[in-house]
């Protein structure tokens, strides 16, 4: 049986993993290649890097990150931030990353969802997508949730699947950071409209959160940073338990 | 030990080369006729779509060379479908070493592409999944699939059983991404290697 998920989310800064809330505040939470192989073993799914201070300076040192987490670990890996040409995804790819998560430069052009598709393949193209309820509705936001787009973030998702994106990386802004659990409501309803897989991500503070969001939420997979960071739940744990409870897993 | 990794236009070739690197095996990545012949195993990954790439192996004469192989060979993800007879996927004549044909999931419930970790159970004798258990998860991306066959080693449920394995004499085959499959993954890469 296909099995749900559980992705811990590694944020880069500089080389080194950071955690905040509210994408403000980062701590440092270690080396990401020791850690992302470390979540292997564990029993990790997936592993998501997310570059947090993307810059052209930058690239050189993610590019050989990536390099250095292919060579260190068996499962798949995205890396996102700061992502907005053929080029940028290529690099990536070719350095071993599994899967590419594009966000702000998708919402700028559109059509760079096509291109990536047409180009590496759906399978490797992730569109993350960061939204907050405002005024009664569901938005997009860019640059680390701070900007408000004028795009809803139900038409975006079915958007950037019919141009050819893989799987969508839905992060609540609300939820973010709160530790109250995932927007189940949203995810839901954006995982009910959708043939590609959704990971829910935002909001994980307890292993019923994850329960929830697999069976509420509607969602593939579950992604969370600062609670398996600082083992406030140990992913070998969280599966058993989701297991215990009827979740597909792999244990 | 010479293994070769056969170079042509699909992608994500480096994270096989990054699991032969894991286990401490040297490779080439070619499309040279003579270190494919020679060699003693020869990987036959990739990502990619079906008739792109049997144009690319035609233009090449790869496709020719590859059925010809007498060493073991192991192919992955659409180098499993390029083995078999035809596919679907843009209605494309593959090099038919499996005679079945590759088929598109349609499903009404189910999302398509099948994506994630996945069990897969032994059917009979599967001599890549020796030391492992029975049912082992192993990780899947794709739209299309083989159906179930007598060349069937390991079987996968998703819409409906399909091949999660095939083997014919020196030609072994898997649907899912062996190299980024963990601990089990690896195994089946270290079986086929010590044939």
């Amino acid at each position: 049986m296909l099995t749900k998920r559980i992705i811990p989310c590694l944020d880069i800064k500089e080389g080194r993993t950071v955690k905040g809330t509210n994408f403000v505040d980062l701590r440092d939470a270690g080396d990401p290649v020791e850690l992302g192989a470390l979540y292997a073993e564990q029993g990790a799914d997936e592993l998501v890097f997310l570059d947090i201070t993307a810059t052209v300076d930058n690239r050189k040192t993610l590019v050989n990150l990536v390099r250095e987490v292919a060579r260190h670990v068996n499962i798949p890996f995205t890396v996102g931030g700061g992502i907005s040409s053929i080029e940028d995804v290529s690099a990536l790819l070719n350095a071993g990353a599994d899967k590419v998560s594009i966000n702000s430069s998708a919402v700028r052009r559109p059509e760079l969802v096509d291109e990536l598709a047409l180009q590496f393949g759906s399978q490797c193209i992730i569109v993350a997508i960061d939204t907050r309820f405002v005024d009664g509705n569901d938005w997009v936001h860019t640059h680390g949730g701070r900007k408000i787009t004028e795009i809803q973030t139900m038409a975006w998702a079915k958007e950037v699947e019919s141009r050819g994106a893989g799987e969508i990386l839905l992060t609540s802004m609300d939820a973010d950071g709160t530790k109250a659990g995932f927007a189940n409501d949203l995810t839901s309803r954006v995982s009910a409209q959708s043939s590609i897989p959704i990971i829910a991500s935002g909001g994980a503070g307890s292993m019923e959160h994850f329960y929830e969001v697999f069976t509420e939420g509607k969602a593939d997979a579950g992604l969370a940073a600062s609670i398996f960071h600082f083992k406030e739940i140990e992913i070998i744990e969280l599966k058993k338990y989701l297991a215990n409870k009827g979740i597909p897993m792999r244990i | 030990m010479e293994i070769a990794i056969i170079k042509y236009n699909a992608g994500n070739v480096q994270s096989v080369m990054y699991a032969l690197d894991r286990i401490g095996m040297k490779y080439q990545w070619t499309d040279d006729e003579q270190v494919i012949r020679s060699a003693d195993k020869v990987i036959f990954p990739g990502v990619g779509e079906a008739s792109t790439a049997m144009a690319y192996l035609r233009e090449k004469g790869l496709d020719q060379l590859i059925p010809s192989l007498k060493q073991p060979v192991l192919a992955t993800c659409i180098g499993m479908q390029l083995l078999c007879r035809d596919s679907e996927e843009n209605n494309t004549t593959c090099m038919g070493v499996f005679d079945v044909p590759v088929k598109r999931f349609v499903s009404s419930d189910l999302k398509i592409p099948h994506v994630g970790w996945n069990s897969i159970q032994a059917q009979g004798e599967n001599i890549l999944m020796e030391g492992l258990k029975k049912e082992e998860y192993v990780y899947f991306v794709h739209s299309f699939y083989a159906p179930v066959n007598p060349y069937t080693t390991a079987t996968c449920d998703y819409v409906q059983p399909f091949s999660a394995m095939l083997q014919k004499d020196n030609f072994y085959a898997a649907q899912f991404h062996a190299e980024i499959s963990g601990m089990a993954g690896q195994k089946i890469i270290q079986n086929f290697l010590a044939l």
